[in-house]
């Protein structure tokens, strides 16, 4: 997307796409908070050179791997635990809407 | 909606338009762990029994790749004649859906492990060349079940329920370029493709492939253009196709439903579809997100993957016979004609037919058993040939009992039932059934002389020299011995008793 021109369209696009519930109000007020937050965030860009490559992780390592032996995990009580409702062993989730 | 959709017979859309496919192919590796942790990939086990904080999403959780899911990417890469990246990384997908505890799915994006391949598949005697676009890595998503509907379908339920065992096991996803073969062919290529995949995924032992079980998925996409031009239309994609005759189903209906459209002068939706195994048809599904909308991102807490040449190469070595080379290495070992071999490849029968041979049996009577009686039963049923419940050193035991002279071919039919009945080993349905042939002269020879005694003047023209006259008495005496008499010393006790 373009950094300096967002449409409350886009903001209410990202909104649904992360689940978020915005108010008429919320939407104006971000509208005009997103492109500065892009704005500032552009600054690092121009630090960064044609000779300064992108990224993702910061120490330069690869190929960090884990042989294939199973180890032990939670028990399904101890997975459960944390779960708002549980039913026959498995999560138990509010309707899901919005497939099929 | 395109519910009401009037569906063009396949035959009728094909004098119009022309199907463009691509296939994409899940493989749930084989591997002891999962992914990204060390839980247990065990099917079927109680469930959230095989989940820690990495695949359940756990805060502070972090992940850390599975070596041999790593090797078994790189080997599928290989067979599949790609290019295999220096390096590469992994990357979040982002979307809410409860199946994935973490809110994303860690796949890979723009930097898949493997890309630039191709293979070939043979449908009826001729090669198709189908283009590899990439191969990646990612992780399978947890099972739901729906609650309070009327069918366990999503629709309707009140709550759904999660198990997480299956969230986080490898998966390779297989993606073919645009595939654009002639129309009539195009429902059983991409069938020969999906089975030349599971082929291939057993001969390099990193998956069970099984279909039934969802460690071998495909999803159709398909687009038709008018005949005569280049154009790609809309695709839809149908998802989770789950067997070998569906893929083949979910293209036709896809091309009678495309061409209904079509010719209405309507425009099809970009969406993914369910197919319905019950009858071969397709149903709307959400409509696709764009790409963007997955937020992909490099992932932050795995390394990237940097697979040495040298490590590329070690796995190179271990590849097994490409298929083709084998089928044409086998032909020519077993002594099968072109048509005999197609007819084997056709029916999905080579390794069971090769089992077989290896078991003991002749390539001829391998042959006979599989194209023949069991080919017919798993048309009956509506199964593949492989499913149905037998194993090729049954198959091999059965064709010994005949060797061996203690049944014939008409009681091995029956010993095929009930094999396949689970009853037991072939010997085991023998004993339990009675069918071993009778070539015990006093129980033959009174059987001989019944025959000779109700059939008078068959006996007579015997002894005036018609020897082919013999048959009737010998079919006479199978009768009354239900099948099970030695027809070869039937024949020489008649030929005794009438000279």
């Amino acid at each position: 997307m373009s950094s300096s021109a967002i449409s409350r369209d886009d903001v209410a696009h990202l909104a649904s796409l992360a689940r978020i519930d915005l108010s008429d109000d919320e939407l104006d007020r971000l509208g005009a908070e997103l492109p500065a937050i892009l704005e500032h965030v552009k600054v690092v860009q121009q630090v960064a050179g044609d000779d300064v490559p992108p990224m993702s992780h910061p120490i330069p390592v690869a190929n960090v791997f884990r042989a294939d032996v199973p180890r032990p995990g939670l028990t399904p009580q101890e997975a459960l635990a944390g779960a708002p409702e549980s039913e026959e062993q498995r999560f138990l989730v509010p309707q899901i809407l919005g497939e099929e | 909606m395109s519910t009401t959709t009037t569906l063009v017979p396949f035959e009728d859309a094909l004098t119009r338009y022309e199907p463009v496919m691509g296939l994409e192919v899940h493989v749930e590796l084989n591997t002891a762990t999962k992914m990204f942790c060390g839980c247990a990939t065990t099917f079927g086990a109680e469930p959230n029994t095989q989940v820690c904080p990495v695949c359940l999403g756990l805060p502070g959780a972090l992940p850390v790749v599975n070596e041999k899911a790593v090797e078994s990417a790189i080997r599928i890469g290989l067979a599949l004649n790609c290019e295999i990246a220096d390096w590469c990384r992994f990357a979040r997908k982002n979307y809410f859906y409860p199946d994935m505890p973490k809110n994303f799915q860690t796949s890979q994006y723009d930097e898949p492990i493997a890309y630039n391949g191709w293979t070939e598949v043979e449908v009826d005697g001729e090669v198709f060349r189908i283009e590899i676009e990439r191969a990646h890595m990612e992780e399978d998503t947890g099972k739901s079940l729906h609650v309070g509907g009327s069918t366990g379908r999503i629709h309707g339920a009140s709550h759904s329920l999660l198990d997480y065992n299956r969230a986080g096991i490898p998966l390779i996803e297989i993606v073919t370029k645009p595939i654009e073969v002639p129309g009539d062919k195009a429902p059983s290529v991409a069938r020969a493709y999906v089975n030349h995949l599971r082929d291939l995924m057993l001969a390099l032992g990193v998956s069970d492939a099984r279909m039934d079980q969802g460690s071998l998925r495909a999803d159709v996409n398909l687009s038709l253009r008018p005949v005569g031009t280049t154009t790609f239309g809309t695709r839809s994609e149908t998802k989770n196709v789950n067997s070998f005759r569906s893929v083949e189903r979910a293209v036709r209906y896809e091309v009678s439903r495309h061409a209904g459209i079509l010719d209405a002068g309507g425009s099809v939706v970009q969406e993914t579809r369910h197919f319905h195994e019950s009858d071969g048809s397709t149903s709307a599904g959400r409509e696709k997100s764009d790409a963007e909308d997955y937020r992909y991102f490099p992932e932050p807490d795995l390394a990237p993957v940097a697979p040495s040449r040298e490590w590329v190469e070690e796995l190179r070595a271990t590849l097994p016979e490409p298929p083709a080379e084998r089928r044409k290495r086998l032909q020519s070992e077993w002594g099968f004609s072109d048509l005999d071999m197609r007819d084997t490849v056709g029916a999905g029968a080579l390794d069971l037919v090769a089992a077989t041979i290896e078991a003991g049996t002749s390539p001829a009577a391998a042959k006979k058993w599989w194209l023949g009686e069991l080919a017919r039963r798993s048309n009956e049923q509506g199964v593949d040939i492989a499913e149905l419940p037998i194993t090729p050193q049954q198959v091999a035991q059965i064709q010994s009992l005949i060797d061996a002279g203690r049944i014939n071919d008409k009681l091995a039919r029956s010993v095929f039932d009930g094999v396949l009945a689970g009853e037991g080993s072939a010997e085991e349905v023998v004993a339990a059934r009675g069918l071993e042939v009778v070539s015990d002269d006093g129980a033959l020879s009174a059987a001989v002389d019944q025959a000779i005694a109700d059939n008078p003047d068959v006996a007579e023209k015997i002894r005036g020299g018609k020897v082919q006259a013999a048959g009737a008495l010998i079919g006479a005496v199978m009768k009354q011995m239900r099948g099970q008499a030695d027809a070869a010393r039937v024949r020489e006790l008649i030929l005794e008793k009438l000279s």
